[in-house]
């Protein structure tokens, strides 16, 4: 394993060497009036995800950027761990610094940190020099070519590009110098708090929490709700969406997860109604009692994790029964997504283990062998109307039992 | 006055601990893998536990396992590993001052056809990696070196040999024995490239029968006991749900304030150490300050048995040990392997005492036990040196 080790290798002396980072940000470059807005938004959101790590940091917002300086000890790894989490960020720069002593200096500095980082010496670069600080003797022009000169002296199998180089050597003059080449991806995206809250349905399957990042990840707030049907779905099964409400807020901020216990309401469908529109009925219910939860915390949309055609209940014909009964907008991120699709993104935001753990949920049981793949709205308002007798009572007794658990990193 | 200079051997639960655990036995004593509320509650004490350890090691909840100890820990680890690999290789390597947990699992394996390398220590306990270097062989499979030494308490260069192996030998697994190492430093299995950590609970003020043994993600390893699948089928058998909370308690106890325990601790040692010296005749086993972990003093004492001290201390209400608790189980093997490795002269074999301090040893103390050796040291000495 070559490249096992080879990754090890250089994530220890990035460790050592790393004292400052560039943050470079998704859109919020293209927003006009409101930049300041999602900057500091974003700033806000870097310093949540900074309290999990070990050391001090400073984080300066500068001339449209975002720097990150480590003032003690840190953890690397853990540091860059919790920005991958921060909505908003599309690149995380690790800067070597080092003090203004000259050109001189600075070319060997440079010539160093190549050295160091590419052990392979077969690539193509170009530099790439800012001046922050406009009193340097030398123009940015000058310093690439002063620096491209020494770092083609002393390495004679690096070759220049201009166009499509291999390794950008970026070099930034401010009070000290920061000399960089490596960009880890971020999420992308809009700082979370920048687009207002949507209540997600969180169900404990694969697609609803991938739903929940997607949205956060457009800088929407996220709270959520679960249905709970006890004794029909276990304690587990109720820890498991608080687990997965957690993951999901790594990424979106803690999350207010409303727990609803929803076994009165579906035993009287289950009862009433006929046994193959259960789940579409028992969805239009979840839908009602999500919208009420949401106006209530003013939340601005339902998130769902639907997907066309995935289930019965998502067809589109099912869709537009379900629907029927919001006057908020649901927001379906998954809905254009094959399964696999999403269980790539599950697995990369670290929700898909959790989500595949067994537990039964309130979609799973009582399910009809054939349910209804092609319902029509009259003929299930008709069904829905037998429950008129009972069903107010028990959604105001849901609502008023709802219990409230703080998912949160 | 009462004196417990023995804490390598045990520590003293801490109260909260024991309160927590006497709560659970009484109260939420359901078993974790039962499917009601009582589980479920009972099963809540273990993802805490869990979460508190993986924090505090900086590494994933999935990669604790709790177990009964150190020995179960470092049995699992190397039987484990051994008989993952074999096929890979049957070359196996440690060091010759390891715990016995480790040195007789060796010993077992050897029997089982594997081949074992013990790599020497210097006179100050420390193994050297150019020695690692040149003990590796194509078919080695794993190296086992502890932490802290539970007899002197020399510190191993244990982040330059992950540091090694890691590099050089991506495939071999590194286990490290941290039972005396934890709860006196920060340990970081990830950034030292560790892939198997052994802890023991009741060195770090928690409960005795419990401890947990970390493995990364990456390794695989065999159990060793087999029945319900408990712990992802690693290690059967229904989770000591009070001692894994009561460890994890602990845990949280001791690194709360840790480094400034540790700064006390040191200055402590070195008190101890300088005061003892004054007495004459008198070795101090192992390197002074930093270089030594802060809680074990070794001193061998010259024309003293060991035994004879350690009684003499104990009618004054203090406590500390003959080399070490454990090899005192092992009499046949005179003197402890860690001082006939670090080449301590015969003679001072069992003139050795150990002095282990715990966060809670205070100045006094210290000042009390110095007393009573500089009239104990001289006297029997007066009784022993006719020949």
């Amino acid at each position: 394993m070559p490249g096992f080790a080879a990754a090890q290798r250089e994530r220890d002396c990035r460790q050592m060497m790393f004292r400052a980072f560039l943050i470079k940000f998704a859109e919020i470059g293209v927003k006009g009036n409101n930049r300041d807005l999602f900057e500091a938004a974003l700033a806000q959101q870097i310093k949540y995800a900074l309290r999990r790590c070990e050391g001090e940091f400073a984080i300066r917002r500068s001339r449209g950027r975002i720097y990150i300086d480590a003032l003690s000890d840190y953890d690397y790894d853990e540091l860059v761990d919790s920005l991958r989490t921060v909505c908003g960020i599309s690149g995380i720069c690790p800067m070597v610094q080092t003090e203004d002593e000259g050109i001189e200096k600075l070319c060997s500095d440079a010539v160093s940190y190549v050295d160091s980082h590419y052990p392979d010496k077969h690539f193509t670069f170009k530099v790439n020099a800012r001046r922050a600080r406009k009193d340097y003797p030398l123009d940015s022009m000058e310093i690439n070519a002063l620096v491209g000169e020494k770092v083609l002296d002393a390495f004679p199998d690096i070759r220049v590009d201009v166009h499509k180089p291999d390794v950008l050597l970026s070099i930034e003059i401010r009070e000290k110098i920061y000399i960089y080449s490596i960009e880890i991806p971020g999420p992308g995206g809009m700082p979370v708090g920048t687009n207002g809250k949507a209540m997600l349905l969180l169900s404990g399957g694969i697609d609803s929490p991938v739903a929940g990042y997607m949205v956060a990840k457009r800088g929407v707030k996220i709270d959520a709700v679960y249905f709970h049907a006890p004794p029909y779905t276990s304690e587990r099964a109720k820890q498991k969406v608080v687990d997965l409400a957690r993951l999901v807020a790594r990424y979106s901020g803690p999350v207010y997860l409303h727990v609803i216990n929803f076994t009165e309401i579906q035993l009287a469908i289950y009862e009433k109604c006929p046994h193959d529109e259960l789940t579409i009925i028992m969805r239009r219910y979840m839908m009602r009692i999500a919208e009420a939860i949401a106006k209530k915390t003013e939340c601005l949309g339902l998130v769902t994790g639907e997907s066309i055609g995935q289930v019965a209940s998502q067809t589109m014909q099912s869709l537009a029964v379900t629907n029927e009964v919001c006057g908020m907008p649901v927001y379906r991120p998954c809905i254009g997504l094959d399964k696999q699709e999403i269980v790539t993104i599950a697995e990369k935001i670290g929700t898909y283990e959790t989500s595949i753990l067994p537990f039964e949920d309130c979609c799973t049981i009582f399910v009809a062998k054939h349910p209804v793949t092609r319902p029509n709205l009259n003929v299930i308002k008709r069904h829905e109307e037998r429950l008129a007798d009972c069903i107010g009572e028990m959604l105001e007794r849901a609502l008023e039992t709802e219990e409230v658990i703080v998912a949160q990193v | 006055m009462e004196c417990y200079l023995d804490n390598s051997a045990t520590t003293k639960c801490l109260d909260c601990v024991a309160d927590l655990m006497a709560g659970i036995m009484r109260e939420d004593y359901g078993n974790p893998s039962s499917l009601h509320r009582k589980g479920v509650q009972a099963e809540g004490y273990l993802r805490y536990a869990k979460d508190v350890i993986a924090k505090n090691l900086k590494v994933e909840p999935k990669e604790i396992f709790f177990t009964s100890g150190g020995t179960e820990s470092d049995n699992l680890a190397l039987r484990g590993a051994a008989y993952a690999n074999c096929r890979r290789g049957r070359h196996l390597i440690t060091t010759q001052i390891e715990h016995p947990a480790v040195l007789q699992t060796m010993q077992y394996l050897q029997e089982q056809g594997y081949e074992v390398t013990y790599l020497p220590v210097d006179e100050n306990g420390r193994v050297s990696l150019a020695d690692l270097e040149s003990a590796m062989r194509p078919d080695t499979i794993l190296v086992s070196v502890m932490h802290t030494n539970n007899e002197i308490g020399s510190l191993q260069p244990i982040a330059q040999i992950g540091d090694f192996l890691a590099h050089r030998y991506p495939d071999v697994l590194f286990h490290v024995d941290a039972v005396q190492g934890y709860g006196k430093f920060h340990i970081y299995p990830r950034r030292m490239h560790i892939d198997m950590l052994s802890v023991s609970a009741h060195k770090i003020h928690g409960p005795k029968g419990v401890g947990f043994l970390y493995v990364g993600q990456r390794v695989k390893i065999r159990p060793i006991l087999f029945g319900g699948g408990q712990q992802q089928n690693l290690r059967s058998g229904t989770e000591n749900v009070p001692g894994i909370a009561g460890m994890a308690k602990a845990v949280e106890e001791i690194y709360r304030d840790l480094d400034a325990d540790v700064v006390r601790l040191y200055a402590l040692r070195r008190m101890l150490a300088e005061g003892v010296q004054r007495i004459g005749g008198v070795r101090v086993n192992g390197l002074p300050g930093q270089e030594s972990a802060p809680h074990v003093l070794s001193v061998s004492f010259e024309g003293v048995r060991s035994e004879v001290l350690l009684h003499a201390l104990e009618e004054r209400g203090i406590f500390v040990s003959a080399g070490s608790a454990c090899a005192s189980n092992h009499p046949d093997t005179a003197g402890s392997a860690t001082l006939r490795a670090i080449g301590l002269p015969k003679q001072l074999l069992s003139s050795t005492i150990r002095f282990s301090l715990s966060v809670f040893t205070t100045e006094e103390e210290i000042r009390y036990t110095l007393q009573a050796l500089e009239e104990l040291v001289p006297m029997l000495r007066r009784y022993t040196r006719r020949r």
